[in-house]
């Protein structure tokens, strides 16, 4: 390599590097995923993130279910007297007991029969055939009534139907309970005071575990007695799926009507079985009404269970099976060692999302009992509190309460879910 | 456990534990068929079943056992301590079938589930195997009772009249003498209580919300199931986030929006907030599915020069018929059985819905029966939409949804 004139060096073509960053066609892309995704992106966020802040500004403000109406001024407007007596009344009121509202100012205009017999009351002022008052400010429950004396010529009750005929105009601006700085905790400290709270707690974990728990078991159980062929059962899995398909509210109904203490069914077939003495107030008593809507919630449910165990049960490999009948395994032996372990994957996924389901479950307390004889549970408690109590802030603490507890659910319900994959 | 391996043991106790099983269900199918009084001899059907199931295993022929149960269950009765008890004005001819009955449907069964168990020990497979033919026709019956049983109380009581009613609840007899009158709680409701506008203004809603959730989700779904963008994984979790939140937790603030904005008592704010309870139902399913589809298929129409949308349009949605046939049942009977957002939002009866109109009918003015009926007319097209599309109905909730 002594060479003086060194032959330039060879240059390597340059190195097939992957593109960096994203290129025109993945961007094309994703921006079509985002056109696609936007019309679902747009009601999903208005129907569910809109409503969960919503939420939690409620929670934290005094807002009665009366407030929802904003307070208004209200007027009616009355010709009284005759003759030398005759005057227009307005009589005013605030429609909240307890709210200012600002700068009222009513305004109305004299009829062309009537005319000005002398001064009218303050606040008001009259120029030419229009009628001005100015109350300014008033307090809730504010009420008063001014009078402007007129005269007219005519018959009386033509008078009326003319004073009556041009309807006041009121304005007025008062804040809006929901959309003001005042801000309370009292919510939250009314809902957690006293044990009535925990005891709705330990209603609802109990109705929960329970409700999921017996669920999944009974579905279990249909599902091994459906893991076979033969003539009518398809008949007999569209039959144990009704449960579950049938309105809840005709369902809940019919529980209801088979179990009233006075003219149900079940009562009348255990007072002819000699099983009880007397008539049984299924649901109406204490520990029993809970017992029954977790026995319904069991019932209602099962069904689903028992679809997800049969699809799984049917995917599982028969030469398995086929092995362990070689090897001697008696029917429990299979079961207890082949089927169950395969079938743990489904069930725990199951059992979390029925229990968080379970938990936010509302419709079926709602119509079995309303609530009542201690089946009190936290979604009863938000209707409960909001309507029946007409506190919609204390309402809206409840379903604060809710949601935090299924976001706790949810986090471990995520965590489960990505090691088992079995959805 | 090993003292019942042997046929001596296992046939005697599980030929009694049928025939409780048995005999309780005779006399509640009874009960339930007639309204006469009627219960079950359980200490009687203990010892019927009891020689039933020694009969089997001793000679493990069918007729045998038959026989033996019949010649006891009869002659039971006969001795006045039967293993059915009747009251003192039951007609002789029920009596007499109604223990037939139970004879039959005590040694049949013990005979089937006795079948190869031996007198003496036995293995421990042919006793496990008994043990399940046992607990599979218990499940049976049990569960066909607890499904059948409240679901033909909903039917019965609404063709009563309220005094036969309250003066036997258990006598579910059709009085057929009342003609087409068994059917006054229907013509009722559908009459004076406008139930054939509920079912309509019911029927329009569910169909709407299934067309408004098809078209938002469709093409949401396909979005993340094919396309690749930033913030994918994200967005099908929190789908699934989303189709977890409550309803009641929403219900409030969507209230005091509604009353605001004056959609309350309109079916228009119905329709409207429905389709955002399925939406992310209808996505999750259908994600699932296009995931499952080759993509092989798409991506040939793309090289033949189709645009996306149209490779949607003309490719995915043909081959995914049966899919969004699922899902369409799945939204249509979640709007259809939707109480609690009809419930809070309507007031005015002209706008109720199918289920808002049942919830009215739930006061102590109004009789039972009519209750029942209003039950059953809601109850009557959602079953036979599911009987008659069953196969897509069990894929639909198997494959999205464990919710309820």
């Amino acid at each position: 390599m002594s060479d003086t004139t060194e032959p330039a060096p060879i240059q390597p073509p340059p190195a097939a590097t992957p593109p960096r960053g994203r290129g025109r066609l993945a961007r094309r892309e994703a921006r079509l995923a985002w056109r696609l995704l936007l019309p679902t992106l747009f009601a999903v966020s208005l129907a569910v993130v809109v409503p969960l802040l919503a939420i939690f500004w409620i929670s934290v403000k005094p807002v009665e279910l009366a407030d929802l109406r904003p307070p208004a001024p209200v007027v009616r407007e009355s010709l009284r007297g005759s003759g030398e007596e005759m005057r227009i009344q307005y009589r005013l009121r605030n429609s909240s007991r307890d709210r200012e509202i600002r700068g009222v100012v009513l305004t109305d205009t004299l009829p062309g029969v009537l005319r000005l017999r002398g001064e009218p009351e303050a606040p008001c002022t009259v120029e030419g055939r229009e009628i001005t008052c100015d109350f300014g400010d008033i307090e809730g429950g504010f009420r008063a009534s001014v009078e402007v004396p007129v005269a007219g010529d005519e018959d009386e009750e033509v008078l009326e139907a003319a004073a009556e005929g041009s309807a006041p105009v009121v304005t007025g601006q008062a804040s809006h309970v929901l959309t003001d700085g005042t801000f309370t905790l009292a919510n939250f400290a009314r809902i957690f005071d006293g044990e009535a709270f925990w005891r709705v707690l330990g209603v609802t974990l109990f109705y929960t575990f329970f409700g999921t728990a017996g669920a999944l078991l009974v579905g279990l159980f249909a599902a091994l007695l459906l893991d076979r062929s033969f003539r009518g059962q398809g008949i007999l899995r569209g039959l144990y799926l009704f449960p579950y398909v049938a309105p809840v509210i005709a369902v809940a109904f019919t529980w209801v009507t088979l179990f009233d203490p006075f003219s149900g069914s079940a009562n009348a077939l255990l007072l002819r079985m000699g099983v009880t003495g007397e008539a049984i107030n299924f649901f109406g008593e204490r520990p029993l009404a809970l017992i029954m809507v977790t026995l319904f919630e069991v019932w209602r449910y099962f069904p689903l269970s028992f679809l997800f165990i049969l699809a799984r049960m049917q995917s599982i490999d028969t030469d398995m099976y086929e092995a362990a009948d070689m090897d001697g395994a008696s029917p429990f032996q299979k079961f207890r060692y082949l089927s169950l372990p395969q079938l743990t994957g489904i069930l725990s996924v199951l059992f979390l999302l029925r229990f968080i389901w379970t938990f936010n479950k509302f419709d079926d307390i709602f119509l079995l009992t309303g609530g009542n004889a201690g089946t009190r549970v936290l979604t009863v408690n938000v209707y409960e509190q909001a309507f029946a109590l007409s506190n919609i802030g204390a309402g809206a603490a409840v379903a604060v309460v809710i949601f935090l507890c299924l976001v706790l659910f949810s986090a471990f319900f995520f965590r489960v879910m990505s090691r088992e994959e079995g959805l | 456990m090993r003292v019942l391996w042997f046929g001596f043991v296992a046939g005697p106790l599980l030929g009694a534990l049928w025939a409780v099983v048995a005999v309780v269900t005779v006399a509640v199918a009874v009960a339930f068929a007639t309204g006469e009084a009627v219960r079950p001899g359980i200490g009687m059907a203990v010892l019927a079943g009891a020689l039933a199931g020694l009969a089997a295993v001793v000679r493990g022929a069918r007729w045998l056992t038959m026989l033996v149960a019949l010649a006891i269950t009869a002659s039971l009765a006969v001795a006045g301590a039967g293993v059915l008890r009747f009251g003192p004005e039951v007609a002789p001819r029920l009596e007499a079938v109604s223990v037939l009955l139970a004879a039959a449907a005590i040694a049949g069964p013990v005979a089937r589930v006795l079948e190869g168990v031996g007198f003496r020990a036995i293995t421990r497979h042919a006793f496990e195997a008994a043990v399940i033919r046992f607990l599979t026709g218990f499940g049976y019956v049990f569960f066909t009772a607890i499904v059948v049983i409240p679901f033909y109380v909903m039917i019965m009581t609404s063709l009563k009249s309220q005094q036969a009613l309250l003066q036997n609840p258990l006598d579910f007899t059709l009085e057929l003498g009342r003609g087409a009158d068994l059917f006054r709680s229907y013509r009722e409701l559908l009459t004076d209580y406008d139930f054939g506008r509920y079912l309509w203004t019911s029927f329009v809603v569910s169909v709407l919300t299934v067309l408004v959730t098809l078209a938002f989700s469709i093409p949401g779904a396909y979005a993340v199931a094919r396309l690749r963008f930033r913030g994918r994984a994200l967005f099908s979790r929190s789908i699934l986030l989303i189709y977890m939140v409550p309803m009641i937790v929403l219900a409030l603030p969507i209230y005091i929006g509604f009353s605001m904005a004056g959609l309350r008592n309109t079916v228009f704010g119905i329709v409207l907030i429905y389709p955002v309870t399925t939406i992310p139902v209808a996505l999750y399913m259908l994600q699932g599915y296009f995931r499952g589809l080759p993509a092989e298929v798409e991506e040939a129409g793309l090289m033949d020069g189709l645009g996306r949308l149209a490779v949607i349009w003309k490719i995915t949605l043909p081959l995914s018929l049966p899919a969004l046939a699922s899902v369409s049942l799945y939204v249509f009977m979640i709007a259809w059985n939707e109480f609690l957002l009809a419930f809070m939002l309507l007031d005015d009866p002209s706008k109720f819905t199918l289920t808002r109109g049942i919830a009215s009918l739930n006061s102590s003015e109004i009789p039972r029966q009519h209750l029942m009926a209003g039950a059953v007319i809601a109850t009557v097209p959602i079953m036979a939409l599911f009987l008659g599309l069953e196969r897509f109905m069990t894929r639909g909730l198997a494959a999205g949804a464990v919710k309820g």
